[in-house]
């Protein structure tokens, strides 16, 4: 008998793992797949590592800072802050046609550049950072309010309004065009007033770090473990049981898969759908070169682009979105050595059922002709790197689909989220994606606060 | 326990839970909150790693005890002076 099992060994299935564990609970983990990290995960392919997921860590505070999420996770979890490796980004761009923002870590410098490019809107942004960093911490107030109208309160120049947007929904937006004004202040925390940042070896170092903590405090993980269903009598689980045919007793479930794929694991009666799945995929060109980026005239780690004065964040009506990306170069961290090789990866909007409609050999095809298209839009903003480009890889919202079991391969999960992480059985709890935050710290911190809140009592 | 005994275990039981803070600095008066700046989810930590280590329940209301190094000593002492290391 398990006191809780988790579904999903993930960033947030392992911090709450390691949470239980610690306080004595026996846990056990499990994982579908071969490899953890779900939505962070990585492969290897032609002796290479390849991240997929995110490409960076946001929430980024120096050593030493003892507020705000980073310093948060690392006491809860007991983790000295050099054992996450990170070093932070190098400086980053929002970049539409005739405009650049320039940001980093010190919000010093994207402030100056929105009164630089936008002198009217200086008063208005400050009051708009005043208010959302104001606002709940954690999170949980959910009340629903658009964020756009909420900004549109403040700021009064179009340009400047989706510029802000660009980054914070490319990076977390699990709706289209619009996103929850709790989500959007937590999101511009993250990414413009704390920051980003990388270990040198990837975020499989993150990974490795919760697993051996999880391991050693005696907690037990299973991978190749799908669940086939979750047991329920009396309205409260009793058991999960394998695909395999094993049953696993236990106290308490606590599911990473995603609120919508946890419900369908319950063996009562149909639920309706309460929440409707999310919509949003991505698709990601990565490029190996022979060079450095930085020699190639890039020295930007990421750069958020749009080729028109308007954002149109929403499924794409081909099987990507040219239009607008993220290019990310994991070179262009303040590590203390250089990476081996030079990477450059470009993430746009992609339309999971087109891609999934398509035969084996037409989606081999889509993903050559896609991987043309993305750079050649990106490289409108960067240098253009494709001279240098040694090897090439693609992934698109099947693989996404495949790691995570997201239906439609939605990054980011439902559109509304769980804040609670209850659901309608007294002893089943959700967190990550679906319980209302994004990002890997983001990840890591949900699977703690649901842990401490419905789990650790008792 | 002793009161020695009990404060090196505060000590051990905060380098646990901050293990980037230099704990030997600490001012006996001065809140933690104020010195580490631990949250609620940190003082709950405290109250958590007692109860595992030497099976001590702090109620709920009691928890403001725990402020600073000489309060939290001085609540426990009469609590665990039957405990053993």
């Amino acid at each position: 008998m398990y006191d809780t099992i988790i579904i999903g060994a993930g960033m947030s299935g392992l911090a709450a793992g390691i949470r239980l564990a610690h306080f004595d609970q026996r846990v056990c983990i499990l994982e579908r797949h071969s490899a953890i990290g779900g939505l962070n995960s990585f492969y290897r392919l032609g002796r290479r590592n390849y991240d997929v997921g995110l490409h960076a860590v946001t929430n980024y505070a120096p050593k030493g800072t003892r507020r705000g999420p980073l310093a948060r996770l690392l006491r809860q979890l007991r983790f000295a802050w050099d054992e996450f490796s990170l070093s932070p980004q190098v400086g980053s761009e929002i970049a539409f046609p005739g405009v650049r923002l320039r940001f980093s870590n010190d919000f010093g410098l994207f402030e100056s550049e929105v009164v630089r490019h936008f002198p009217r809107q200086k008063d208005n942004f400050r009051r708009l950072v005043a208010e959302l960093c104001d606002y709940d911490q954690l999170g949980r107030a959910g009340t629903g309010c658009s964020a756009r109208e909420a900004v549109a309160q403040h700021i009064d120049d179009p340009l400047l309004v989706e510029m802000i947007f660009c980054p914070l929904l490319f990076y977390g937006g699990a709706r289209e065009h619009d996103m929850e004004f709790g989500q959007f202040s937590i999101m511009f925390r993250s990414i413009f007033l704390e920051g980003l940042a990388r270990p040198l070896v990837g975020v499989r170092l993150i990974l490795k770090k919760l697993v051996q903590k999880f391991k050693a405090l005696g907690g037990e993980l299973r991978l190749r473990a799908g669940v086939e269903r979750i047991s329920v009598s009396n309205g409260s689980v009793d058991k999960v049981i394998l695909d395999n045919g094993t049953e696993l007793e236990c106290r308490r479930v606590l599911s990473s898969a995603g609120w919508r794929e946890t419900m369908r694991l319950c063996d009562e009666v149909n639920r309706p759908d309460e929440h409707p799945a999310g919509r949003l995929s991505f698709v990601e060109s990565i490029s190996i070169l022979d060079a450095q980026p930085r020699v190639l005239g890039h020295d930007r780690t990421m750069v958020f682009y749009n080729d028109s004065d308007k954002f149109h964040y929403g499924k794409p009506d081909e099987l990507a979105d040219a239009r607008s990306g993220v290019i990310c170069s994991p070179n262009n961290f303040a590590y203390g050595q250089p990476l081996a090789e030079g990477v450059m990866r470009i993430t746009a909007l992609a339309d999971y059922d087109r891609w999934a409609a398509l035969d084996r050999q037409s989606y081999q095809l889509a993903k050559l002709r896609w991987y043309d298209r993305m750079v050649a839009s990106a490289v409108r903003f960067v240098p253009d790197f494709r001279s240098a480009v040694v090897e090439t890889d693609m992934f698109t919202p099947i693989t996404i689909r495949r790691y995570t079991g997201h239906e439609n391969g939605a990054v980011y999960g439902l559109p509304q989220k769980r804040y609670d992480g209850r659901t309608h059985l007294k002893n089943l709890y959700i967190c990550g994606t679906d319980q209302g935050l994004v990002g890997i710290i983001g990840a890591i911190i949900s699977g703690i606060s649901i842990a401490n809140r419905h789990l650790l009592e008792g | 326990m002793t009161a020695d005994e009990i404060k090196l275990a505060i000590i051990d039981i905060l380098s646990d839970i901050a293990p980037d803070e230099d704990i030997s600095d600490l001012k006996e008066d001065v809140a933690f909150r104020d010195q580490l700046e631990l949250d609620s989810m940190d003082f709950l930590d405290i109250v958590m790693e007692l109860r595992k280590r030497y099976r001590i329940q702090i109620p709920e209301e009691e928890y403001t005890e725990l402020a600073s190094m000489s309060s939290t000593v001085k609540y426990l002492e009469p609590r665990m002076r039957d405990v053993k290391q």
